[in-house]
């Protein structure tokens, strides 16, 4: 894809960029499940 | 697309001599990445030097846009003696300064526009024309786009209740698609205004500066102001003067917000993680803090019950003792009368007596007596 | 708290019955003037200065100083002082309300409020702060209203829902302080795309930060606030740990504000420096930046200090109020008492008196809100069949 001016640019990553937080979002917890569940308490 | 181009490149005298590498208005992205803008899109140069201040212009402009049409007609010139600024009604102004200098003012369509940048729906956008535009059918109303603007130019219908829209310049969009001319620039009776693809007209510009020595401030306004502008100015005197601002810097829009921009998805990224890091690390400290103290109880429990068993013990060990002195007692006791009753009885039977005792208790008891 | 609330034995002509009547209708006129004539009507808003007092105070003010919510449920959950725990409902409703408050004021700003869901559902302007911002706050209102369900469900009897919600709430309160962090500090940088308006003394590479640090005193300090109004009108309604910890709430506070808001005042002269804007000191926006910063930064922290080390809570309470009105000043600083500074006088914004208006009734509303609300709810009390359910 080509970006003629920074403005698109940005509109373009920053939108993949709050896709990937969404993900991290939702992957951090489960990993953290994951990472601790044979835990004791 | 073709045809108005060449048809615009007609228009210019100058646009013969230009390749349109002539790039300008770098904006950089984080990783420097460099952005120049849309190849061959145009702009207008406004030389403020040829304008008389006729307002034809805004006439025009008035009747392309269908706008509302003004209380003092377009001739009427009285209208230059106060400053204005563009509004719903008026895309375009032209103001009068000392020395009977005029500078007209509509929106500069930014290569990198503020207000594209600061609009949460895309309702701004810059079109490969170089036209920046507006569609009113995404729009909230929030206003972030003047703010942001800094020419100050987008306009807000605060009187319309229920349906408000930003109202702008736009470069005249539609007729630039038909091939035809932005309105002003197509009445201006003194060529004071002159469209164009952006690289050629910066050429342009400098050709004038230079064939005309001591007439133009040397300074293509728009060329980098905010990381550049379509719209392009020549002043004979200091920009300030003609009410435009010098000191807005080079710096376009997107970058000055890049740094809050890039910070947003870090703090997504690592604030759960710390966070939840010292919430762990609380949580454990309280772990430990509670093993910790029910140890400590246990210890205590221990402690106490072991000193109960040696108490138990020391008990039992002297009441098996007592136990003990008490049968000693009780056998020395025994044989004393054992002994008595012998020496009662000595004299009729000495040896059957004698041995009676040593059968009650045994030999080695006697011995642990006797020492 | 078995005790059925007096108000419905009592007569309904109360003075605060009576203001807030006066006020509320005085809102609904407004409110019809606002959707029948437009924004120019009401407001004294124009092309060159297009956020008001609505921006500047209900929307900017509103968020930092429900800033308390993410505050206090961090510093309990998060941060293990459970010391705090009774003051963490009051504060998540307060900062629920606060949010609820603010995206209802913008109902009034914007041009088009039932387009209001479009950058979030419709068309995603990402390169725009604005949309960070609307996200955030989106997201956050919609955090604190499940933060504070709890409270609603043992009112309702729901034990079970209760239960669930309750086991969300560390990840709820993660996930708040990354939402609050982001837009508390992205209203800051909604202004840094216009370095050409804002003054130099108050346009900061930085701004996004000063807004973030400004906020978490400004939590702090609401919840002082909200506390001394609580103990004042709401009293009846605290339980024994309520108000046992309560002290202790107001002076561990009062001590953090203190601290932050020190560390605040260094990180202004660090952008002071970097900045090279020593020399508009000496000017009269000079002279207004000191008095922000010096006046209504470092003397309330000196206050909260005494009050800290002399355990005086009255001191800290003062400080408190006066903090608040330090971030007040801050907040229209940056929206509009600086900005558009080089404007010339005739230009410059002032409220309209029906501005102010629908900004008092916006606030009144929030309070009465609040009051149904406490004096219903288990928020200053613990309900009796939750008591060790933390």
């Amino acid at each position: 894809m080509e970006f003629f001016t920074l403005h698109d640019f940005m509109t373009y990553t920053k939108g993949v960029t709050y896709l990937v937080m969404g993900g991290i979002l939702v992957f951090m917890p489960l990993y953290w499940l994951y990472l601790t569940d044979r835990d004791d308490d | 697309m073709d045809i108005s181009r060449r048809k615009f490149l007609g228009c210019m005298a100058a646009a013969a001599l230009g390749t349109t590498t002539g790039a300008t208005g770098l904006a950089h992205a984080a990783s420097g990445k460099e952005f120049t803008g849309y190849p061959d899109s145009f702009g207008v140069l406004h030389d403020s030097t040829r304008c008389i201040g006729c307002r034809k212009c805004e006439q025009a402009c008035n009747e392309v846009n269908n706008l509302e049409k003004p209380d003092k007609p377009f001739d009427d010139l009285s209208v230059l003696d106060d400053r204005r600024r563009t509004d719903e009604s008026a895309y375009t102004v032209v103001n009068k300064f000392d020395g009977n200098v005029f500078a007209k003012i509509q929106c500069n369509h930014c290569q990198e526009p503020a207000c594209a940048s600061a609009c949460f729906v895309k309702a701004l956008y810059k079109d490969k024309t170089g036209a920046v535009v507006y569609d009113e059918s995404l729009c909230v109303g929030c206003r972030y786009c003047m703010v942001a603007c800094p020419f100050n130019i987008p306009a807000f219908t605060y009187f319309d209740p229920l349906t408000p829209k930003i109202t702008k310049c736009t470069m005249c969009l539609p007729l630039i698609q038909e091939g035809r001319l932005p309105g002003c620039v197509d009445i201006c009776p003194k060529e004071a205004l002159t469209f164009g693809r952006r690289a050629d007209l910066i050429k342009m510009a400098r050709q004038r500066m230079a064939k005309n020595p001591g007439q133009y401030v040397d300074h293509i306004y728009g060329e980098h102001e905010m990381g550049g502008t379509a719209w392009l100015y020549l002043s004979g005197i200091p920009f300030a003067d003609i009410g435009m601002r010098e000191d807005l810097g080079t710096t376009s829009a997107p970058e000055l917000t890049a740094g809050p921009l890039a910070a947003v998805p870090i703090v997504v990224g690592l604030w759960p993680v710390f966070l939840t890091g010292i919430w762990a690390i609380n949580k454990r400290k309280e772990k430990i803090a509670e093993q910790e103290q029910a140890a400590a109880v246990q210890a205590a429990t221990e402690q106490a019950a072991q000193e109960k068993t040696k108490a138990l013990e020391a008990l039992q060990q002297k009441l098996a003792k007592e136990k003990e002195t008490a049968i000693a007692a009780e056998v020395k006791k025994a044989l004393e009368e054992a002994e008595e009753k012998a020496q009662q009885a000595a004299d009729p039977d000495e040896t059957t007596t004698d041995t009676d005792p040593a059968a009650d208790t045994p030999p080695d008891d006697s011995g642990k007596q006797e020492e | 708290m078995s005790q059925e609330t007096p108000i419905a034995r009592k007569q309904y002509l109360t003075p605060f019955n009576v203001i807030t009547g006066i006020i509320l209708v005085i809102g609904f006129v407004l409110t019809v003037l606002r959707f029948t004539k437009g924004i120019g009507a009401v407001t004294n808003l124009d092309n060159n200065n297009p956020w008001g007092l609505w921006i500047g105070f209900d929307l900017l003010c509103g968020v930092a100083l429900a800033a308390g919510g993410y505050m206090t449920s961090s510093a309990c959950y998060i941060f293990g002082l459970k010391k705090y725990h009774s003051a963490v409902r009051p504060a998540i409703l307060t900062a629920f309300l606060g949010y609820a408050l603010v995206v209802f004021a913008l109902h009034y700003d914007v041009g088009r409020p039932w387009r209001l869901p479009y950058p979030i559902f419709w068309s995603q302007g990402t390169s725009s702060l604005l949309f960070e911002v609307g996200l955030c706050v989106f997201l956050y209102l919609t955090v604190l209203f499940i933060e504070w369900t709890p409270a609603a469900f043992e009112w309702l009897g729901y034990k079970k829902i209760r239960g669930i919600v309750v086991r969300l709430t560390l990840m709820l309160t993660i996930f708040g302080v990354v939402l609050s962090t982001l837009h508390q500090s992205s209203l800051g940088a909604l202004f840094m795309i216009a370095p050409s308006k804002l003054h130099p003394l108050w346009y900061s590479g930085y701004l996004h930060v000063y807004f973030f640090i400004s906020s978490m005193f400004a939590g702090l300090s609401m919840v002082i606030f909200e506390s001394t109004l609580a103990h004042r009108w709401l009293h009846h309604k605290m339980d024994d740990t309520h108000l046992a910890e309560s002290d202790g709430v107001v002076l561990g506070f009062g001590r953090a504000a203190s601290f932050i808001m020190m560390g605040y005042v260094g990180i202004k002269i660090i952008g002071l420096a970097v900045d090279n804007n020593w020399h508009y000191l000496a000017t009269g926006w000079g002279m207004w930046f000191l008095v922000e910063l010096v006046g209504f930064v470092l003397l309330p922290a000196i206050l909260f200090s005494m009050g800290a080390r002399e355990k005086n809570l009255t001191f800290i309470r003062v400080a408190a109020v006066w903090a608040v009105l330090g971030i007040v000043l801050n907040r229209l600083n940056v929206s509009l008492i600086a900005f558009n500074w080089h404007l010339p006088a005739a230009d410059r914004y002032v409220p309209s008196i029906m501005e102010v208006g629908t900004t008092i009734f916006i606030v009144t509303l929030g309070v009465v809100v609040y009051r149904f609300i406490a004096l219903k709810m288990p928020i200053l009390h613990e309900h009796p069949d939750y008591k060790q359910a933390h």
